[in-house]
């Protein structure tokens, strides 16, 4: 069967609001999946809680919109069950670098072949606007009483320290850009992350979308206009590890890439490191089939339905044998 | 008191890390290789080394389920041990301990408890003797206990020169079966089998092995040699009592719940460390490599999480792909489980959950005996979702029990709660190889292979598809053709989110119409078991109903044997309740009058208010006896309770029976017992 990019859609109402960056991320996700040919039915997308936990229900792939800041537990855990399906979390920056920080951080000792998205505002939107772990410290979005009275978390930093081995930005009004990104996330082996900048049109009102594609203009010639928001393979930024003696230099080069904010926003791929195992490697290493025969697909009874399992060596174990 | 069967109690003790654990393994082996039954049980504090810890051992030819206060034989190598155990020597018993001590003051004994410390003082004061070990050894000396001295350094140094290792240091190290050999010295056990017990111990060790089985027959002869006046009682119980071995299993409960996990086909397990819940999934990784009936290799993967709330995540994740998959924790743990358990609740998600409790809350007693948590456990979770909620009496029954659990989770397709405890995961038992290759794996209602055809809009797939209720078919993910979503908001049949007031009706009533039928379809024995009832008489004074749920079976069973050959008026019935939600009680109320009806047959004067109620449980506010009274007319007017942390034990509840057939009781009977 030939598959279409509708396909990859569901006739879900869709009730963001008007000119929410999540729009451009959702299309991202299908044109990704269509264009690398998974199978709807291989893929399962795996949400957390907000705007962006709704996503798994406009795409017309198995869907599971999870609890606030677990998505990358429930994702794994069905990964490591079935490893041939094709998994991508997805989430807001509340719901992984708040509530859910515990779980990005361990996610990344693990690296885990998936992709995780975080739908990056700065605000909590559903619960009207409050200031999220990745708005700036003293930002005063609309819908805040005071200006905002924390640090902001750098995700970009906390997935290079944790242990992602793809770590990547996009901007969600760049769909062309933003899918290749996707893409590749999904086409790297391990864990990858993307860092995707949204503007929330209704409570986010500093960080909006004129203002990511504002300019600066040059010191010396202020006639000339240089755009914020900028790809660092443009300007010859290579964050691919092709040896693992040149990790740690390249996840430095990558943090000190992600401080830049304000008049240089990079997007782009930070950092890639095929050679860290992933954790079904790992598990290979212990069960030997475990590639072909993963939990999901293990046969538990017989046709009888008695247990397919021989345990007499176990309870061989237990034996009280009374005679040398 | 009186426990007519003719049993031995033995206890060891010393300071975490000092290898108790591994003499008092020997011992149970050597004990049941002779064809005794045993039951043991490990108490310890939540600490790495130097508090005090012991081992209890109870051996029998007849089967034993729970263990004495009193003890036979009390072996110690250290001054600690001895404080806290000696007052619990029968009298007549035997003290075996190293003559050092007496250089030593009780005031000086660190981690010594208060209770331990109070105990003593009055003994002491109440028999005029000093507050030392002198006072101490005295006391003994009166109640007719032998005093085996074993001068520990002194024989290590001999050994050493025997067997041309100086290294004491080294040699030190094998105080614990040097006091174990005593033991079985005490008892005139079989030389050859104790040998072997070592030996078996230290498979994988032929040195350390070879030197231990040395050091053993050493102190054995040392024993026999110096004390020929050990009580008949002991030297001759093992002869007296002659059996001939038997085809039995030693086993623990922090291995039997795991090895059902095995034969019920979890292939996926996931915990956070904690007491005493990690050995269950230690078990499972140990032994991760599974031999399939048809000689492929299976395997199951256990995963350490970074929390609690991740590991349930995790499970119910991989769920969803279709494995059996499995979360064990504790108090502490399941705590943090509520909300996701919700989440499978509502997505009705097959989910075994294995609760070890402890004593809560908080952290309260983490290496301690409690059933606080069956409340809980029914109302875990916001809002309102079928939940399975399932004790297992004993290390026995926990095995079979974990094979229900799942077949229940796959069959109603909602989260299960399997009641485990402390108790049952550190006791250890003798008793029969586990019959499993006769146990069916039930998996409930997964969808068919049937592909949409032309685009049929009515054939596709609906997770949730109302009219079959209450279970509707499910698919694993990655299941060609059978695209669902979920959602922990209310969903439409899809699975996609929903807040239409109809459909959210449909979806309540879906979902908490499996409660009654979970009670339809679980065999009633499953729901409730008759553990003990005698023959009808016809001369009957009174009916004596026990209700009981989880670990307190094996000290209630055992003093109802007994009971049943002391007293002869009274009929007995004892019911352990193992599905506890939702709570059976109309078939608890069927089981209790139709035991009144058949006794009424025989004696026509029998009346109703000859029916004593007991309920026995290790809580405070006597959980189970509220949820009797939430679902029956029944008012148990005695409660045996205990939360000091310590195991109910047969002493207790055999005395409190009797006290409450004596009309000698009060409402509320406070169990205290245990060091």
């Amino acid at each position: 069967m030939e598959y279409k990019i509708a396909d990859y859609k569901t006739d879900v109402h869709n009730d963001w609001c008007a000119g929410c960056g999540d729009f451009g991320i959702l299309n991202s996700i299908q044109m990704a999946l269509f264009e690398l040919e998974i199978l709807p039915h291989k893929a399962a997308i795996f949400s957390g809680i907000g705007c962006s936990g709704k996503t798994p229900h406009f795409i017309n792939t198995f869907g599971i919109h999870t609890l606030h800041g677990r998505v990358l537990p429930f994702a794994q855990g069905a990964k490591l069950s079935n490893p041939k399906l094709k998994i991508i979390a997805v989430g807001g920056d509340g719901d992984g670098l708040g509530i859910g920080s515990g779980h990005f951080v361990n996610a990344g000792r693990r690296n885990i072949d998936l992709t995780y998205i975080i739908f990056n505002n700065g605000v909590y939107g559903l619960t009207k606007g409050q200031a999220s772990p990745t708005l700036k410290l003293g930002m005063k979005t609309k819908s805040l009483p005071q200006p905002n009275v924390n640090e902001s978390i750098n995700p970009i930093a906390l997935a290079c320290i944790s242990g992602f081995t793809f770590i990547a930005r996009g901007y969600s009004y760049d769909v062309r850009h933003l899918k290749e990104v996707i893409k590749k996330g999904i086409m790297h082996k391990g864990l990858s992350f993307i860092d995707v900048l949204q503007p929330c049109p209704t409570y986010n009102d500093i960080n909006t979308k004129e203002w990511y594609q504002g300019f600066t203009t040059e010191e010396n010639n202020p006639k000339i206009r240089i755009p914020k928001m900028y790809k660092m393979e443009d300007e010859g930024f290579n964050g691919n590890v092709n040896d693992q003696n040149e990790a740690s230099v390249k996840i430095m080069n990558a943090i000190e890439k992600s401080k830049e904010w304000e008049n240089r926003i990079p997007v782009g791929v930070f950092y890639e490191n095929n050679l860290v195992p992933t954790f079904e490697e790992r598990l290979q290493s212990r069960i030997e089939n475990y590639d072909e025969y993963p939990p999901a697909v293990q046969k538990i009874m017989d046709n009888e339905g008695y247990p397919n399992i021989n345990v007499d060596g176990l309870v061989d174990n237990l034996k009280i044998k009374s005679s040398p | 008191m009186l426990i007519s069967r003719e049993s031995i109690s033995w206890v060891i003790g010393g300071p975490q890390g000092s290898g108790v654990d591994s003499a008092s393994h020997i011992f149970l082996k050597s004990i049941a290789m002779s064809g005794m039954n045993v039951f043991g049980r490990r108490e310890y504090h939540s600490n790495i080394k130097g508090e005090h810890s012991y081992f209890s051992v109870r051996f029998s030819k007849d089967i034993l389920r729970s263990h004495v206060d009193k003890v036979d034989i009390l072996t110690t190598f250290d001054s600690e041990s001895i404080v806290r155990h000696s007052p619990f020597l029968v009298d007549g018993g035997v003290l075996i301990y190293d003559p050092d001590i007496l250089t030593k003051k009780i005031e000086e004994i660190h981690t010594l408890d208060m209770s331990s410390e109070y105990r003593l003082r009055r003994i002491l004061l109440e028999k005029k003797k000093n507050y030392d070990f002198q006072g101490l050894l005295e006391e003994l000396r009166q109640r007719n206990v032998t005093l085996v001295e074993l001068p520990y350094f002194q024989l290590i140094k001999e050994f050493s020169e025997q067997i041309k290792d100086n290294s004491l240091s080294k040699l030190a190290r094998i105080t614990n079966v040097m006091s174990l050999a005593a033991s079985l010295a005490v008892l005139r056990f079989d030389t050859a089998l104790m040998k072997h017990a070592i030996q078996e111990t230290f498979i994988n060790k032929p040195k350390i092995s070879e030197i231990n089985v040395e050091a053993a027959l050493y102190t054995y002869e040392y024993i026999e040699r110096n004390f020929k006046n050990i009580p008949e009682r002991y030297s001759n119980f093992l002869k007296r009592e002659k059996v001939t071995a038997k085809h039995v299993i030693l086993a623990q409960g922090n291995q039997t719940s795991p090895l059902g996990k095995i034969v019920a086909g979890c292939r996926f397990q996931t915990y956070y460390p904690i007491t005493p819940a990690t050995d269950d999934s230690e078990y499972l990784e140990s032994n991760q490599i599974l031999k399939q009936k048809d000689n492929i290799n299976g395997s199951v993967v256990v995963i350490q999480t970074e929390d609690e709330i991740a590991a349930i995540t995790m499970a119910i994740g991989a769920a969803l792909t279709g494995v059996r998959s499995c979360t064990t924790t504790s108090g502490p743990g399941f705590s943090l489980m509520a909300e996701a358990l919700g989440w499978a609740g509502i997505n009705e998600v097959p989910l075994l959950v294995s609760l070890y409790q402890r004593a809560g809350p908080s952290t309260g007693l983490p290496t301690r005996q409690e059933q606080g948590d069956l409340l809980f456990a029914i109302h875990a979770g916001h809002g309102e979702f079928p939940k399975i909620v399932y004790a297992s009496g004993d290390i026995e029954e926990s095995f079979y029990d974990t094979i229900r659990a799942f077949n229940y989770a796959e069959i109603f397709q909602t989260p299960v709660i399997h009641l485990l405890d402390k108790y049952l995961a550190n006791s250890i038992i003798t008793c029969s190889p586990f019959d499993y290759k006769t146990k069916k794996i039930l998996r409930g209602k997964f969808t068919d292979k049937t592909k949409v055809q032309n685009n049929d809009k009515s054939e596709i797939y609906k997770r949730f598809k109302l009219g079959d209720e209450p279970v509707s078919p499910r698919a694993p993910l990655g299941m060609e053709d059978k695209i669902y979503w979920n959602t922990g908001d209310e969903h439409d049949e899809f699975g996609h989110i929903t807040e239409d007031p109809i459909t959210r009706m449909r979806m309540m009533e879906k979902r908490l119409s499996k409660l009654d039928y979970i009670q339809k379809v679980i065999p009633l024995e499953e729901q409730i078991s008759i553990d003990f009832e005698n023959d009808i008489k016809s001369d009957m004074k009174k009916l004596l109903v026990i209700m009981s749920w989880g670990s307190t079976k094996g000290a209630i069973l055992d003093s109802l044997e007994d009971l049943v050959s002391e007293i002869h008026d009274v009929q007995f019935l004892f019911i352990q309740l193992k599905l506890l939600n939702p709570f059976p009680g109309k078939l608890l109320q069927e089981i209790i009058n139709n035991k009144i009806d058949q006794i009424r047959k025989k004696s026509k004067s029998f009346l109703e208010k000859d029916v004593i109620y007991v309920t026995v449980e290790m809580n405070f506010l006597s959980q189970l006896d509220i949820l009797i009274k939430q679902n029956t007319v029944i008012k148990s007017k005695f409660k045996i309770l205990k939360y000091n942390g310590r195991p109910m034990s047969h002493t207790e509840i055999h005395d409190s029976l009797i006290n409450i057939l004596n009309n000698n009781s009060k409402d509320r009977v406070i169990l205290t017992n245990g060091v």
